[in-house]
């Protein structure tokens, strides 16, 4: 049953994009402005979908949601004129008759594989990218934040071209029999296992693939990091969405000295943002689901680290309290894998270089936080690390750059996107060369033909080795002497008129 | 030569699998230590590569002709050449390539910076292939070290002397802790490829293109595949035929038909077939004479079992129109033409790799574009036509990794156009600046600071959450694009602009 009930929209899929309707740009800005229509006419919806799925907060829910789709949407529509015309190569004086460009093509059909602690973006904000590329797409939005899938296959379809995109909802084994499809893309934000999953299906259709892992992103603090900015700052990265975000900070290092700080100030601005009872404050939301929290229960429990503050749970709610832990050693349960909640470990480095060691020790994370205001230091963890993204004094900033690559390396991801990214990431840059039939073109490379002789080689080898010489950049040069050339008639103009 | 008989005997000894381990983990070791994230000893890399081939041209010669008979001109041009080029473009502009890219700043936020960052993956392994023996290893191998990696290469243990020049060059002039060079076959590669590599460039066939993603897998080791596929020429009546003749037959009779990118077969009306046919027979005998058995420009099958496979095609698909001669001791085929072609004959079913050119007829360019979509995805189309509105429709109406109108092959050797399939011809590019971006991460990064301003815009989105906060971030969210500094690009057109005025009041002054 629900093969055939891929297969069919695999084929609608396949057939829209064959037809080519994907291809005109006015037809994929109509689509993308429908998407913001839809976030106008539906905020309602959506956030009641995040509010059942993971009590998440209307301000969580409008900024983090409906605000950064809306502001990546309308970043598509404005440049998607510039993204896809490709690129023009300069003109060589060798072969002046000849042009090089670089076409963006669509790669057919994609498939986005949606996440629920961000049920709609992450599964939006791909589809954006992919529709902006000119493919057709099945959303396949997370299981696990079943009202929101619900919500975008009920909605979605009203604004969209029905032929080229799908919401399918479904579960994990019917995801699998998705999986053993060929797809021309396959975009997908998870876990390592799902990450590995979708290669392994991805790899015998030879399907490129973008995946936004995670990972467990660290947080370095110095002395000289101002602590009542650093404490709002990373409790803020923390705690939104109780800690149920991929670029969440995952752990502290840091000395004792600076921990003595933080924990004097972290507990503070918790009773400040959430009272005394955190349970009780409508701005935390609930872990997504029972296997999640019994995995952050169960760190709780094994733990040899000591709570400094929080610790409680509450099983029926699927609640974590904000939970602070010292003393945490290196093979503690908590630093195992990713926490993905609301539990931060405070972990003892004595310099950066200890800090640095650790980090270089383990799988590379999807973003590094450094709080520090020497310049020395912060470039040191630049130079020496690897990670998807960094923020320097801050955390989670550097995902709302649209400037900036957003993506994983290593065991956090491949790939990147948001902004330009999505459009390179779902097009592929084909390189187009035109020749022409002239009698000096052929002249110019019939040296090419056989019978080989000393002379031909000699001939072009020379200009092999100088060809980048004769690169007319005259597009720039043009430019800028029209610039001149304006100032001359303005300034002539100016004098005849006041003569 | 024959004191070097005995090195190339020496040499073709494969690698101990019991090795591996050892030298990914000290290559690995090498890169924590931060040595390849200097320019300067990238740089010092890059030249020293570049000598290697400037100081190597006899070896290397004479190892692409001990393996596949390969001319001169075609092994000095097609490879050597083209690595010089590659690498000199690498030393020259290694500089701006590493230099990050900073963005615009914003004035809600000015003391904050944001730029991407160029960051090496760690070890990587390239794999090459037999047809252009050094180019395709050595190449990636150059943007690899560029990009600030360190590199174990695997040349293909079926062109074997240009493997040992390789094993026996490249720790004379790189780095050993660095790069290092491992020779085998199908299992020396499978047990290489049980270690973590952060990166794998592989080309090669579709078939063991698959196996290596697979294997890559395990560590979500990142993977560029350059593969292959049949690559159509569409001909029309438009076309200057002499011309279309010679450029088709070149890109067909280059290394014999062994190049990923050479044209595998045509796709014309009749009426095209018999001018085509006639000019490239005039053609072959021009550039081959009428033994072209005898012609030193003409190289050979790379193996025997290449050989074998394109024997058969000669009597399971098709008609011969020209050519056809074999000569199996010297794994020589003729450069042939075949018509009367169906498309579910053998050779219409792989990639041909071989001086074999079958013609399928079509009666329109819609045909052929039916014909070609129906089909996997080519690393090249090639378009022969002077109708504009046809070569659009062509290019826009298919996908292939690159698209040539109106000659064949020469879009390898632009570096500043990517080279890479698409479907089952590949995945990723390289050549030039997308070799670098290639084998390097781009990592997003904004340091932001503890300023009064920096934090009264930030301080907006903690809780307790309240409706006046949603309604301000959202309208900062809103118009954030409003407040980027964008002018700074047009100072320089405003100077020029005053320049102009400078220039006139000069010139009145003086007259």
């Amino acid at each position: 049953m629900a093969a055939v009930q891929q297969q069919q929209m695999i084929s609608r899929a396949r057939a829209a994009f064959k037809s080519g309707k994907t291809l005109p740009l006015s037809f994929r800005i109509k689509q993308l402005k429908n998407m913001i229509r839809f976030l106008d006419e539906c905020g309602d919806e959506i956030l009641d979908s995040l509010r059942q799925d993971l009590r998440k907060s209307k301000m969580e829910a409008t900024l983090f949601e409906i605000e950064v789709m809306r502001s990546d949407f309308n970043h598509l529509i404005r440049n998607l004129k510039s993204y896809a015309k490709g690129d023009k190569l300069p003109t060589n004086l060798m072969s002046f008759e000849d042009s090089a460009s670089i076409k963006r093509d669509p790669y057919g059909l994609v498939l986005v594989l949606g996440a629920w602690n961000y049920a709609f973006s992450l599964s939006l904000q791909p589809l954006a990218g992919a529709i902006a590329a000119g493919n057709c797409v099945i959303l396949k939005p997370s299981e696990c934040s079943p009202k929101s899938a619900a919500t975008m296959a009920r909605l979605i379809p009203k604004y969209l071209d029905n032929e080229c995109y799908h919401v399918y909802e479904a579960e994990l084994e019917d995801t699998k029999l998705l999986l053993t499809n060929h797809f021309d893309y396959i975009f997908a934000t998870g876990s390592i296992g799902m990450g590995k999953s979708v290669l392994a299906a991805a790899a015998p259709n030879l399907t490129p693939v973008t995946l936004e892992l995670g990972g467990k992103s660290p947080t370095y603090i110095d002395e000289t990091s101002d602590l009542e900015i650093t404490v709002k700052r990373v409790l803020w990265g923390k705690f939104t969405n109780l800690g149920q975000t991929c670029i969440a900070p995952d752990y502290i290092l840091c000395s004792k000295k600076v921990e003595k700080e933080f924990l004097k100030a972290a507990s503070k601005v918790v009773t400040e943002w959430y009272g005394d009872n955190s349970r009780k404050s409508p701005d935390l939301a609930r872990i997504v689901n029972d296997r999640n929290f019994n995995r952050l229960k169960s760190i709780l429990d094994k733990t040899k680290g000591r709570v400094v503050f929080g610790g409680e749970t509450d099983q029926k709610e699927r609640w974590v309290s904000p939970t602070v832990l010292v003393d945490v050693l290196t093979d503690d349960a908590a630093m195992e894998e990713e926490i993905f909640g609301p539990i931060l470990p405070i972990l003892t480095v004595n310099s950066p270089d200890e800090a640095i060691e650790f980090i270089l020790s383990r799988p590379k994370p999807l973003a590094l936080y450094i709080f520090s205001k020497q310049e020395k230091v912060v470039q040191t963890f630049l130079d020496r690390t690897s990670s998807g993204g960094v923020c320097v004094n801050d955390v989670i900033w550097q995902a709302a750059n649209e400037g900036l690559p957003f993506g994983g390396v290593g065991g956090s991801g491949m790939g990147s996107y948001h902004g330009s990214f999505s459009f390179d990431t779902f097009s592929h840059k084909k390189a187009v060369l035109h020749r022409g039939f002239s009698k000096m073109s052929e002249n110019m490379s019939s040296g090419r033909y056989p019978p080989y002789t000393d002379k031909n080689l000699s001939f072009f080898r020379t200009v092999m080795r100088n060809l980048h010489r004769f690169q007319l950049t005259y597009g720039q040069v043009v430019s800028h002497i029209m610039a001149v050339g304006v100032g001359v008639v303005i300034f002539y103009l100016m004098q005849t008129l006041t003569l | 030569m024959s004191g070097d008989s005995v090195t190339w005997i020496e040499l073709q000894k494969e690698s101990d699998p019991m090795d591996f381990s050892k030298k990914v983990s000290h290559l690995s070791s090498s890169f924590l230590s931060g040595k390849t994230l200097d320019l300067n000893f990238r740089l010092k890399q890059l030249k020293a590569l570049l000598r290697l081939y400037e100081e190597n041209n006899g070896k290397i010669l004479e190892a692409l002709h001990k393996d596949m008979r390969k001319s001169e001109l075609e092994a000095y041009l097609y490879e050597v050449t083209l690595m010089k080029n590659d690498c000199r473009d690498a030393i020259q502009l290694l500089k701006s390539w590493a230099k990050p890219k900073f963005l615009k700043r914003n004035w809600l936020v000015l003391a904050d910076e944001a730029w991407i960052e160029k960051v090496p993956f760690g070890v990587v392994l390239v794999i090459g292939t037999w047809n252009y023996p050094f180019q395709l290893t050595l190449v990636p191998m150059c943007g690899a070290i560029a990009a600030g990696n360190c590199v174990i290469i695997k040349p293909s243990e079926i062109s074997s002397y240009s493997a040992a020049v390789m094993a026996e060059l490249i720790p004379k002039y790189l780095d050993r802790d660095c790069y290092q060079v491992v020779l085998g076959g199908p299992e020396e590669t499978e047990k290489l490829l049980e270690e973590k590599f952060d990166y794998i460039f592989y080309t090669g066939s579709m078939k063991i293109g698959k196996k290596i993603h697979a294997a890559a897998n395990k560590y979500l080791t990142p993977v560029t595949l350059e593969l292959g596929g049949k690559s159509p020429v569409f001909v029309d009546d438009t076309v200057n035929y002499a011309m279309t003749a010679r450029r088709i037959m070149w890109g067909k009779c280059m290394n014999m038909g062994q190049t990923c990118v050479a044209p595998d077969y045509i796709l014309c009306s009749k009426k095209v077939e018999i001018e085509l046919i006639k000019e490239m027979k005039i053609t072959l005998q021009e550039w081959y004479g009428s033994d072209s058995k005898k012609a030193t420009d003409l190289s050979r099958i790379g193996h025997k079992r290449h050989f074998e496979r394109l024997k058969m095609f000669l009597s399971n698909s098709g008609s011969i129109a020209l050519g056809g001669g074999i000569d199996e001791s010297e794994l020589w085929i003729e450069p042939t033409i075949l018509v009367n072609v169906k498309p579910m004959d053998p050779i219409m079913q792989e990639e041909i790799f071989g001086p074999i050119l079958p013609i399928v007829t079509i009666n329109s360019p819609d045909e052929a574009i039916k014909f070609i979509n129906a089909r996997p995805h080519p690393l090249c189309l090639y378009i022969f036509s002077e109708v504009k509105c046809l070569q659009e429709q062509m290019k826009n109406m298919t996908q292939s990794g690159t698209a040539v109108i109106n000659d064949t092959i020469v879009q390898f050797a632009i570096d500043e156009l990517p080279f890479g399939g698409i479907g089952e011809s590949g995945m990723g590019y390289y050549h030039g600046k997308f070799s670098f971006d290639t084998f390097t991460h781009q990592k997003g990064v904004v340091e932001r600071n503890f300023s009064f301003l920096a934090d009264k815009v930030g301080v907006f989105r903690y809780p307790p959450y309240t409706e006046r906060k949603i309604n301000f971030i959202s309208f900062l969210m809103g118009h954030w694009k409003k407040f980027k500094i964008v002018y700074f690009d047009y100072i320089p057109y405003f100077l020029c602009f005053l320049l102009g005025i400078v220039l006139v009041i000069l010139v009145q002054y003086f007259l």
